[in-house]
């Protein structure tokens, strides 16, 4: 089934709408699929995000949820409910001093019942791993953890579409790798649909497709492997590859017959492949 | 500076009343302040008083944790009754102690302010006991579910309360924030120690202003987040969280209502404020 | 000026339920000259150290020097001290303050070097801006808070680098920057550095910058220094870092496999360093002559 859809897509921050943060995007992604949409900050790919949950709608052109249109006030609440959307800064998200309280805050609006709110904030602490802090404070947690509330305050809401606009920007490390395995989980596991945008290449990789946005235009689009391979292209847009990827390039520039590789592993592969044959 | 740690007075512990509900503890914090104004004798007093030790004890709360809300407005309590002290205006039976220029001090006076200062004492150290046993959390709730009520005259309890919970959750960010805002100013050579004060409220709006717009920024985050978990107003939602009434409210409830007798009772048979002079004489 | 930290504690909230020692004895020893990496979780007190360096929090157990400045001492002239080890926090752009990015800028010199003449402060201004690679002309009459983020990182860093510091210290300089612009930045840091700046400090979690730019480095692990040394000795010690949770660059991750298959290349880490020793092996086993 078609998750979202863009047609055409244009959108300006503008009242006049000289200038079009994103121009004219076309594009479409099955339930279940696992997106990265890639690119320089100021490229549009934030707001791309916001236009898929309604946040913002169209200046022209058309996007739908599950075949329903954003344009569409009276389908606003449906959408949410269907794409949830987590953002980048794991300050700003929580409305509530207790993770519970906070995780619920998203079913109370939707009238959820009261026995249905417990079970679903155990499910979803259950399914970020943060049982262990569901009468926490969210303020004394780490940014990952931070970033794991909300996600869970987002999958309480029962979502079909999860999106990541920058959420792990803000992280060290270890909350970037705590979250990405989150997302990553729910995607194999539920068959959630995620839009993941970032700038972290590493983390594009993760994912079955990639959509490089450039001055509000989708400019590539296709497998990560795909599209890391074309890395001229990449870098006419501002944006480097995966260090493995670099290093790989390199060495292939250099004459070591090396096939292409985009992590620590699959290097080391390709190089002690080329070693041996040697 | 300001620290980062704690906001609030709140001392974390397991005990009978932090347990109870937050309804109950402000309902009965508003009888135990009943009880102090009602008491007109120091047998009063003294009941409310012993009240008070018995819910540090139960509550766990360190004596010295409670006495320390009495250092911030230990000047209140001092200078209102140094007023009383030279400004009681009442009758008095005995001749002045002190007759000088527009100070008099009669044996009333004196009395009198002990009494005054006795009752000062005892409310903040009664109100402080709800907030060392309540979370801001929980004391939110608990107003919101006793102004309930008002929801049908149309009064906005839910987005009041939603307000006061955004702040309290907002409260240790913005202590962060700001104190690395200081820091970064101080880097740069700010000075807020030093200076009358026009020159130091001047230096603060290095600080002011980008925390400003940081709040404004955080709340412009805030409603999209809010927006996109599907938050639109007071109606069609459901509430979580439950306050519980148990048997420890109720027992707190018949217990106050045991020291509110028992202080009526005083004060009809032990009399004024006043005849402390008399009764205490009537010992020697 | 050179750093010499011996036994420093640092505890917050001492004497509450809250209390948590941050700092549990570092002994730590930054060259002049050197551009020195701080490594750790949140929370190992990196933080913390790094603010004791120009008395933003005061010591309170054991020893600090910082170039002849004893900070131990109470006596010690702090306003001069942070003249001369400039700080420049995680997020700086959430600083700024003034109408224009001339005034921002000249924040620190007004503060520092009051007897400047309105000539030489303009000039000052003017190099910082174009230090950090913005157009003076351009730049000096906008208000800060209408510029892209990267911009405004920037004009941050101007306002701490105007006073020209001996010492510049950079709580994760490059975090929320996009990879083009993490590279952009680590380039002025280079330029910066070895001029008027002896000195910079970074505190990063990311090993792989760590590795690329640093030439030596400190492991903080609750409140102690648990590994120091230059990025190829620190690196080297993958288990160990493995241990304290934390990774290490994409390159020794590579050179951890291979190792495992037996091939052992000795590198600084450092992706140049370590494509030429991959190349260098290749061509020793006869690779590319076949061609």
């Amino acid at each position: 089934m078609e998750a979202v859809r863009f047609d055409n897509v244009k959108f300006s921050y503008e009242e006049d709408g000289a200038e079009f943060a994103v121009n004219g995007v076309s594009l479409s992604v099955e339930e279940g699929q696992f997106v990265a949409i890639l690119g320089r900050n100021g490229s549009g790919k934030s707001t791309l995000a916001k236009l898929v949950n309604a946040l913002l709608t169209p200046t022209e052109g058309k996007v739908t949820v599950f075949g329903m249109d954003t344009l569409d006030p009276k389908m606003t609440f449906e959408i949410r409910k269907s794409a949830g959307m987590v953002f980048q800064n794991p300050d700003n998200q929580t409305v509530a001093s207790v993770v519970e309280d906070d995780v619920a805050f998203g079913p109370e609006n939707i009238g959820v019942p009261r026995e249905e709110i417990g079970k679903r904030i155990e499910f979803a602490l259950d399914a970020v791993g943060m049982q262990a802090f569901r009468h926490a404070t969210p303020s004394r947690l780490s940014g990952g953890q931070k970033q794991r509330i909300a996600i869970a305050g987002v999958l309480a809401i029962l979502p079909k579409i999860m999106i990541l606009d920058e959420s792990t920007a803000m992280l060290d490390p270890r909350g970037r790798r705590e979250v990405m395995e989150v997302v990553k989980k729910l995607n194999k596991e539920r068959g959630m649909t995620v839009l993941l945008i970032t700038h972290f290449m590493d983390e594009a990789l993760q994912a079955d497709r990639a959509i490089v946005m450039h001055r509000g235009e989708a400019v590539m689009d296709g497998a990560p492997e795909e599209i890391f391979a074309r890395s001229d292209e990449l870098e006419s847009y501002n944006l480097t590859l995966p260090r493995a990827a670099a290093v790989c390039k390199q060495l292939q520039a250099a004459g070591m017959p090396v096939g292409n590789a985009f992590d620590a592993e699959e290097l080391a592969e390709e190089i002690c492949r080329s070693l041996q044959k040697g | 500076m300001l620290n980062d740690v704690t906001f609030g007075q709140y001392y974390p512990a397991k005990s009978f009343v932090h347990n109870m509900d937050p309804r109950a503890k402000i309902v009965l914090i508003i009888a135990f302040i009943v009880a102090i104004f009602l008491a007109r004798n120091f047998f009063g007093l003294a009941a409310v008083f012993l009240v008070l030790v018995f819910l540090v004890l139960l509550s766990r709360v360190p004596f010295g944790r409670v006495l320390r809300s009495i250092k911030m407005i230990l000047f209140v309590i001092v200078f209102t009754a140094i007023l009383n002290l030279f400004f009681y205006s009442g009758e008095s039976a005995y001749e002045p102690l002190v007759d000088w220029w527009i100070f008099t001090i009669t044996y009333e006076s004196v009395v009198n302010m002990v009494f005054l200062a006795l009752r000062l004492f005892l409310l903040v150290m009664g109100t402080s006991i709800l907030t060392l046993t309540t979370t801001p959390v929980a004391l939110t709730d608990g107003i919101e579910s006793l102004l309930t009520p008002l929801k049908w005259i149309r009064f906005p309890v839910h987005e009041l309360a939603l307000i006061m919970s955004i702040a309290l959750r907002f409260i240790p960010t913005l202590t962060d924030e700001t104190n690395r805002i200081i820091a970064a100013q101080k880097a740069r050579g700010a000075n807020f120690e030093t200076g009358g004060l026009i020159r130091r409220a001047k230096a603060m709006l290095p600080v002011l202003i980008p925390l400003l717009v940081s709040a404004f920024r955080r709340a412009e985050d805030l409603g999209d987040a809010m927006d996109a978990r599907c938050y639109s107003g007071a109606k069609g939602r459901t509430k979580y969280k439950k306050l519980r009434f148990t048997w420890r409210d109720l027992l707190g409830v018949l217990f106050f209502a045991a020291l509110i007798t028992g202080i009526v009772f005083l004060n009809m048979y032990l009399g004024t404020k006043f005849d402390i002079i008399a009764q205490i004489a009537s010992l020697f | 000026m050179q750093i010499v930290a011996k036994g420093l504690t640092y505890t917050y909230n001492p004497k509450s339920p809250f209390a948590s020692n941050a700092l549990k004895g570092v002994d730590l020893t930054i060259g002049e000259g050197e551009f020195f990496g701080i490594i750790g979780h949140t929370g190992s007190g990196k933080s913390t150290f790094v603010q004791h360096l120009n008395a933003l929090i005061r010591l309170t157990g054991g020893s600090l020097r910082v170039g002849e400045y004893d900070l131990a001492d109470k006596k010690c002239n702090f306003i001069e001290l942070r003249s001369k080890v400039g700080m420049v926090f995680q997020y700086p752009e959430y600083q700024l303050f003034a109408e224009t990015v001339e005034k921002d800028v000249a924040f620190g010199l007004k503060n520092f070097r009051k007897d400047m003449d309105e000539e030489a402060r303009a000039a000052a201004v003017r190099e910082a801006i174009e230090t950090v690679g913005l157009r003076y002309a351009e730049m000096e009459g906008r208000s800060p808070f209408e510029l892209s983020g990267g911009q405004k990182r920037r004009v941050a860093i101007a306002g701490v680098i105007v006073t020209k510091p001996v010492i510049l210290i950079l709580d994760e300089p490059a975090a929320g920057l996009d990879p083009l612009g993490k590279q952009e930045l680590m380039e002025l840091l280079h330029r910066i550095h070895g001029g008027w700046c002896k000195t910079v400090v970074i505190v990063s979690h990311d090993m792989d910058e760590i590795a690329e730019n640093c030439t030596r480095a400190a492991v903080f692990s609750e409140g102690k220094v648990a590994m120091e040394g230059t990025p190829a000795e620190i690196f080297s010690r993958s288990g160990e870092l493995f241990a304290l949770g934390l990774d290490v660059p994409m390159t020794a991750r590579c050179a951890l496999r291979l190792k495992e298959r037996g091939i052992d290349i000795q590198t600084d880490y450092t992706c140049r360093d370590f494509t030429d020793k991959v190349l260098a092996l290749w061509k020793a086993k006869g690779g590319g002559d076949a061609q």
